[in-house]
């Protein structure tokens, strides 16, 4: 089981966070902290998982994380879940690159401004705590089509509402859209990927 | 219409959305919390809006500030509301937020059931793949049971997407809702041979997370799995499959045998890393499981080693996590072969990752030895000095007590080492760990006698530069040492060589920046010291110097006195009148310090932690029972208790008692002796050195005094334990050499001549030997210590309710709760849906009443469903009869199914059992035959959990319980087409029973529990309404609380022809009293559609709602069902007839009354009486109450051996009150009641359910 699934960025301001069991809102703060300080204290060249967590989980509970440019992707499963598939999980073929596709070269401020949409596409992936897709082509298929199905539903009524955003989004090229995760396509040689 | 949408979304242009709101926080980062209140603020004007989109919009932007940590869930029926839209865009903003905020104790989720309930069934598939997801992150256990059924008819939708969401979801089903497991087991396994991959793993997935839980019931699936392992290509579903293979070889070593080979050719043939690691740490678990000693099997040993070297050996520094993470895991039962590879885990301990530095640590725990503890000792001491962060040199610190403290000292040596390692240790800087340590000073200076000189003079060198320790502010931690220093140079102040230095360093005025408990302790062992020092002094000639240190002990003690520690203060204002009484007997020369002695005089013995829970509770004796009589029955007791202590206890308990005592006492201890001996852990006291102590306590006498400390010992600051390992090694050589020599001298000799010279050690069968006579003494336990039992068990498990049985065939009654009630209510098609809402929105209030209503429902349900379960589990018969008092109770209960059941049994457990045996006896292995005999009795059984079957061995049962069936298959089949059969019929009977279908209750004694009464008669209040060829109805009326004019009527519908049934159309002819309850809009004499079809055999419940006026006397109204009978070729319009009979009995609900309330309401006078009796009952009294209450909706109130009180309430507020008594055959009954026609109504029906029995 997957206990949570956190992104945030380099200075630990959340990006997307996901309880598969419930915690109040203070505690969830707490882990995201936690969790923060435990992943960003370590080297780059250093393993991916992490044991320790105090508030989340114990001792059947670990931490696997990846970090990209500005953001750590971090998952908190147990025992049952297969640390190096995990980590597959998170970027060989599936979450990252599915983000990488769906918004086209995935930014930190594409999570920012869109947080609702990652969770539409983890919620094709992880459902519950549990596995539900590791086939990134059906991850997208589905995402897609909710989307279009989304944008029927707004037909006309939607118009005008674009264009607003999109006279507020005119400011948008000022921020810096160069912090992109580049290098997302980084093979790890050693682990040969899901097929 | 659309202008209107048009202008509500320009509206909605200016309000903020997510991504403005986003920005909005961005720009105001000084003032971010009042920015966002000001958010807060705007959301909460949008959310009163009527315009759904607004509404959406602002709960997508609660979604984000719940991730920033704001609460939310006051916005919960906001939250409700957006998902309840029909647009897929806000339903899914609903959704989203709800998985983010909602738990099970969000009040509103209960509202959420239909709308989920109508999501799943919509016709779009994303619509119900939204709620599934939603559902799988806030399903309780009240939405799990009402939806499960749905979610069940998921797993077989048409479309893969859905199918993957619901399976994967009913895990979460069954862990809020444990009941629904069984029954949908079957089709969950179905999934496991899914034609589309998705589900496929989907269903691996859930299986593998029940199975890891509790995999003794899944057993039986093991040849399934073992076929998809070797059939399936993705990587994800195998690597699920094999490690729940790893939960499974545990419990069925045969199964292990037939993996390793796939097992090893997976490992041989995958490119894929985390499956190669998968299949390594199964085999290791085949491994463990199997017992050593084939020779094959050291051959996967070294297989899986060798790539685990290759792992750890990689650069990839998650592999050699893994790779460590898997060694340990060997080490535990093949620690030889992890051995040979030290050098490469020492290599690790030099990493500069942390986990892979802790995970080696870890391996070191178990690679010690006796040869290397001292080196891999000392290397961790080296690290400790290097390493950076607290929290790593913390886990070495621990590690390194650990590996030292572990299995009682095993592998210690020279505890002289490792008093000194422990001393090092207190001069790490800030580790939180000085607990650890002072405990282990303790431990070691209490149990290990020859050491307590040495641990003494460490432990006064510490005390007497404390300073060091205390020095700064950080080290706080650190000073617990000091508690376990100040306590042991106390206790064993006799060796001291200086104790006057020590009690002058325990009394500094600085001790009082210490902890209060740790002042404690230095004031009571100052005591001690005080006491060790007088009894010195007083040797000498010279009295002055004793009462200098009584002097010293008055100067320096108030000041402890004024503490504000409580305990420090006591015990200083004690001691400090103590010593100034002696200071008074000094001054008159008297000798006190025998005296002084004495009051700290005795040795304290370790006791184990878990001692007191295990001391036995003695044969006879009742900890439950009262000691005295209850105070309520006998108060003369209470008048002069004195005596009856005086003169019971200590004349005839007492002396009998110890009498007994002793004796037993004698046998136990020699028992234990024995086990003592028996027992290869427990260290034991050589008799001779004990014998020394006991005769000579004098320090000269202990052999360690003999070795000369070398002078940097006594200086702080400066690391000794080096030392040791030098000196050990010398003294090993030393030994070495000795024992050359030793060979040729004859053995007493030398024995002799090493009491006293404890360097060169006693020898022993060991390669190394221990530098001292170790006496460690074992932690005490109580006489007759009950064996370990499950002391870790943790019943507050989720999963624990998960440990079912799943063999079992299926028994009627484990059906998922379908909503045959609230059918009436739920409109079919979306269409009509539509319309429903629209209504909803114009009538608000008539909603809210609905839900009211539909709550209540809800309950009846439950209550239905509770008490079920109790009959099931408990066949209580006693509690059944409490339950049918306590509810209404509209299910049948069917009692001789359970029986059937029960015979049923064997036959399938045990074939499936012996399935598993056949595929696991298939494994290429040479000694099968005769382990298999073995391992039959030893494989765990699925459990015929009834409890009926004999469950020594698996074939056994067939024999004996099932008569001839044997071998012989053919049988079987038959059988088990007989069971199927039973099956349907009990399912018909399910739905058939009336008022007098008791006739086989009464002889279905289940699985051979023992009544004290005799068991109910099942019961139920659903007659016949109609019947013919093709349909047959049985009904059942009960009022409606909230409503005083209001009956529901429930119909059961049964399709009884081979043809489908449909369009039918319900219609009663209303009398002046009575009415049906019909949509707004149609005419008094319109009929009501029934909401569902019934295909052949099927069966369904509605329910109708009738108005009526009048409750005072019964009513009859007739009414027609016409419905339309479809066959393949034709179809024919029918009608039915019936006639609906309102007995003034459906006008009572059943309410609880207490007895006072119920004497009140007697004494009101306000009531008229009337009675009646029955002749020629043939039945126990409980019965009788039981069918009063259950076919007349009373409840008991009081019941006095054949006498009992009832009460019932009509839903128009008239009290019932009845006085029932029994004498012989004859019931009397005494009722009053406000409304005497209703009474007498009442009455005539309570006498015709008897008259019919």
């Amino acid at each position: 089981m997957i206990k949570a699934i956190l992104i945030f960025n380099n200075h630990g301001k959340p990006r997307l966070s996901k309880f598969y069991e419930h915690y109040n809102e203070d505690t969830e703060q707490q882990i995201i902290r936690e969790t923060f300080h435990l992943v960003s204290k370590r080297d780059e060249n250093v393993c991916n998982f992490l044991e320790g967590g105090m508030l989340i989980g114990g001792s059947d509970y670990k931490l696997i994380y990846r970090h990209y440019a500005t953001l750590y992707f971090v998952f908190c499963v147990d025992s049952s879940e297969s640390e190096l598939g995990i980590l597959d999980l998170i970027q060989v073929k599936v979450f990252v690159e599915t983000l990488d596709k769906c918004f086209e070269n995935v930014c930190e401020l594409d999570l920012i401004f869109h947080v609702d949409k990652v969770h539409n596409i983890l919620a094709e992936m992880v459902m519950g705590g549990m596995v539900l897709e590791t086939n990134m082509n059906e991850i997208i298929t589905q995402v897609d089509a909710q989307n279009k199905m989304e944008k029927s539903e707004a037909g006309i009524a939607g118009a005008p509402a674009r264009a607003v955003s999109a006279v507020k989004n005119m400011n948008l090229p000022e921020m810096p859209r160069n912090i992109n995760i580049g290098d997302i396509s980084i093979k790890v040689p050693n682990l040969p990927s899901f097929k | 219409m659309a202008l209107k949408i048009v202008k509500g979304s320009i509206d909605r242009m200016f309000d903020k959305n997510l991504q403005d709101l986003v920005r909005g926080i961005r720009n105001h980062k000084e003032d971010e919390a009042k920015y966002i209140s000001t958010c807060i603020d705007e959301i909460k004007q949008e959310l009163k809006q009527d315009n759904i989109a607004v509404k959406a919009n602002a709960v997508c932007k609660l979604t984000y500030l719940q991730m920033l940590g704001y609460d939310v869930s006051w916005a919960a029926f906001n939250i409700v509301e957006v998902m309840s839209s029909s647009k897929f865009t806000y339903k899914r903003i609903g959704y989203l937020a709800a998985s983010q905020c909602f738990h099970e104790s969000t009040d509103v989720i209960m509202l959420t059931t239909n709308q989920i309930r109508k999501d799943l069934s919509s016709p779009n598939q994303y619509d119900t793949g939204v709620a599934l997801t939603g559902l799988s992150c806030f399903v309780t256990p009240d939405l799990a049971r009402d939806l499960a059924n749905d979610i069940m008819t998921l797993m077989s939708h048409t479309k893969p997407y859905i199918r993957k969401k619901a399976v994967l979801i009913m895990y979460k089903v069954f862990l809020k809702y444990p009941e629904s497991l069984r029954p949908a087991f079957p089709r969950l396994k179905e999934k496991l041979e899914d034609p589309d991959p998705g589900v496929q793993s989907a269903a691996v997935n859930v299986i593998c997370e029940l199975a890891r839980r509790n995999p003794k019931n899944y057993l039986s699936l093991a040849p399934l799995f073992f076929k998809l392992m070797t059939s399936s290509t993705n990587n994800w579903v195998l690597i699920k499959i094999i490690k729940l293979f790893g939960a499974l070889t545990p419990l069925e070593p045969r199964l292990g045998k037939k993996l390793i080979e796939p097992l090893t050719n997976l490992i041989h043939s995958t490119s894929a890393m985390s499956l190669l690691y998968e299949c390594v740490n199964t085999v290791i678990a085949v491994l463990i499981s199997l017992s050593s000693g084939m020779p094959n099997h050291s051959a996967s040993i070294q297989l899986c080693v060798q790539k685990l070297r290759i792992l750890i050996e990689d650069s990839d520094q998650n592999l050699k996590y893994l790779g460590l993470l898997a060694m340990s895991k060997i080490l535990k039962t093949h620690p030889k072969s992890v051995q040979s590879h030290k050098d490469l885990i020492l290599q690790c301990l030099d990493d500069k990752d942390e986990s892979i530095r802790l995970r080696a640590l870890d391996l070191l725990y178990g690679m010690v030895s006796k040869k290397n503890l001292m080196e891999i000792v000392k290397k961790l001491m080296l690290h400790v000095d290097k390493a950076e962060g607290t929290t790593y040199r913390d886990e070495l610190l621990t590690k390194i007590i650990d590996i030292c403290s572990q299995s009682n000292y095993q592998y210690i040596t020279n505890f002289e080492w490792y008093i000194s390692i422990l001393v090092e240790l207190t001069r790490l800087e800030g580790t939180r760990h000085g607990h650890l340590i002072a405990s282990q000073m303790l431990d070691v200076a209490i149990r290990v006698r020859a050491i307590r000189v040495f641990a003494v003079a460490q432990m006064a060198t510490l005390l007497d530069n404390a300073h060091l320790l205390t020095g700064n502010m950080q080290r706080m931690g650190i000073c617990e040492v000091l508690y376990a220093a100040a306590w042991i140079c106390g206790e064993f102040s006799e060796h001291l060589e200086n104790p006057m230095q020590t009690l002058e360093a325990m009394l500094r005025p600085k001790v009082a920046t210490l902890p209060g408990h740790i002042q404690a302790v230095y004031v009571q062992n100052a005591a001690k010291l005080f006491a060790t020092v007088l009894k010195n002094q007083e040797g000498n000639t010279d009295s002055t110097a004793a009462q200098e240190t009584s002097q010293l002990m008055i100067d320096r003690l108030p000041l402890f006195v004024q503490s504000a520690n409580l305990e420090v203060q006591e015990r200083a204002s004690c001691i400090l009148q103590l010593v100034k009484y002696i200071q008074k007997l000094q001054q008159k020369d008297v000798e006190v310090a025998e005296e002084v002695c004495a009051l700290f005089a005795g040795e304290l013995n370790p006791v184990a932690p878990k001692a007191q829970k295990k001391v036995p509770v003695p044969e006879g004796l009742d900890l439950d029972a009262w000691i005295n009589e209850p105070p309520s029955e006998s108060e003369s007791e209470d008048e002069q208790p004195k005596a009856i202590f005086a003169k019971e206890e200590p004349k005839h308990s007492r002396p009998r008692h110890t009498e007994v005592d002793e004796k037993e006492l004698a046998r136990r201890r020699e028992a234990r002796k024995q086990e003592q001996a028996n027992n290869p852990f427990y260290i034991k006291a050589s008799p001779s050195s004990q014998k020394a102590y006991q005769e000579a306590p004098g320090v000269e006498h202990i052999p360690v005094v003999q070795i000369d400390l070398s002078v940097p010992l006594k200086v702080p600051g400066l690391p000794m334990s080096d030392q040791y390992v030098k000196l050990e090694e010398e003294r090993r050589q030393k030994e070495r050499a000795d024992k050359k020599k030793k060979e040729k001298k004859k053995r007493k000799e030398k024995r002799s001549g090493r009491g006293r010279k404890h360097d060169s050690g006693p020898e022993s069968e060991e390669d190394i030997t221990p530098a001292h006579m170790v006496d460690i003494v074992t932690e005490e336990m109580p006489e007759n210590a009950l064996p370990s039992d499950d002391d870790d068990k943790d019943p507050n498990d989720p999963h624990k309710a998960l440990d079912i049985d799943l063999d079992k065939p299926l028994a009627d009654s484990e059906k998922l709760p379908v909503r045959a009630h609230r059918a009436a209510e739920a409109p079919k098609s979306p269409a009509e849906d539509g319309e429903a809402e629209n209504a909803a929105s114009q009538e608000p209030k008539k909603k809210s009443s609905k839900e009211k209503r539909e709550k209540k429902k809800d309950k009846d349900r439950d209550r239905k469903k509770s008490k079920e379960e109790k009959k099931k589990k408990k066949h209580k018969h006693e509690e059944k009869g409490e339950d049918l008092l306590g509810g209404q109770a509209d299910e049948p209960v069917v009692q001789s199914e359970e029986t059937n059941e029960v015979a049923a049994l064997p036959t399938s457990t045990s074939a499936e059992v012996s399935d598993l045996d056949f595929w696991l006896s298939n494994a290429p292995v040479p000694s099968n035959t005769q382990e298999a005999a073995t391992v039959a009795e030893a494989a765990p059984v699925p459990e015929a959990a009834s409890g009926t079957a004999p469950d020594s061995e698996p074939e056994e049962p067939k024999d004996t319980e099932m008569e001839e069936t044997k071998s012989s298959k053919h049988k079987k089949k038959k059988q088990k087409k007989e069971k199927e059969e039973k099956e349907k019929k009990k399912k018909k009977k399910h739905h058939h029973h009336h008022h007098h279908s008791d006739g086989g209750g009464e002889e279905s004694v289940q699985n051979g529990t023992v009544e004290e009464e005799e068991p109910l008669p099942p019961m139920s209040n659903y007659c016949l309404l109609a019947e013919n060829s093709y349909i047959k109805m049985v009904y059942d009326i009960q009022g409606n609380l909230q409503d005083g004019s209001q009956v529901v009527v429930s119909v059961i519908f049964e399709n009884k022809c081979d043809s489908f049934l449909k369009s039918m159309e319900f219609n009663v002819l209303d009398s002046l009293n009575s009415k049906l309850q019909r949509p707004e809009g149609s005419g008094p004499h319109d009929g009501l559609t029934v909401p569902f079809q019934l295909p052949p055999g099927v069966s369904n419940e509605a329910r109708f709602v009738f108005t009526v006026q009048s409750i005072v006397m019964p009513q009859k109204l007739k009414g027609t069902l016409t419905f339309i009978v479809k066959n393949e070729d034709s179809s024919t319009h029918e009608k039915l007839d019936f006639k609906l009979h309102f007995t003034c009995t459906s006008y009572l609900i059943t309410t609880p009354c207490y007895s006072d309330a119920f004497a009140k309401l007697l004494e009101s006078g306000d009531l008229k009486c009337s009675s009646v009796r029955l002749e020629g009952v043939i039945m126990p009294f409980h019965h009788l109450l039981a069918r009063i209450c259950f076919h007349h909706h009373f409840s008991v109130v009081e019941r006095i051996d054949s006498c009992a009180s009832m009460y019932s309430r009509s839903i128009q507020g008239h009290h019932v009150c009845l006085l029932v008594k029994t004498s012989g055959q004859t019931v009397s009954i005494d009722a009053k009641c406000d409304e005497p026609t209703l009474l007498g109504n009442v009455l005539d029906e309570i006498k015709q359910t008897f008259s019919q029995c």
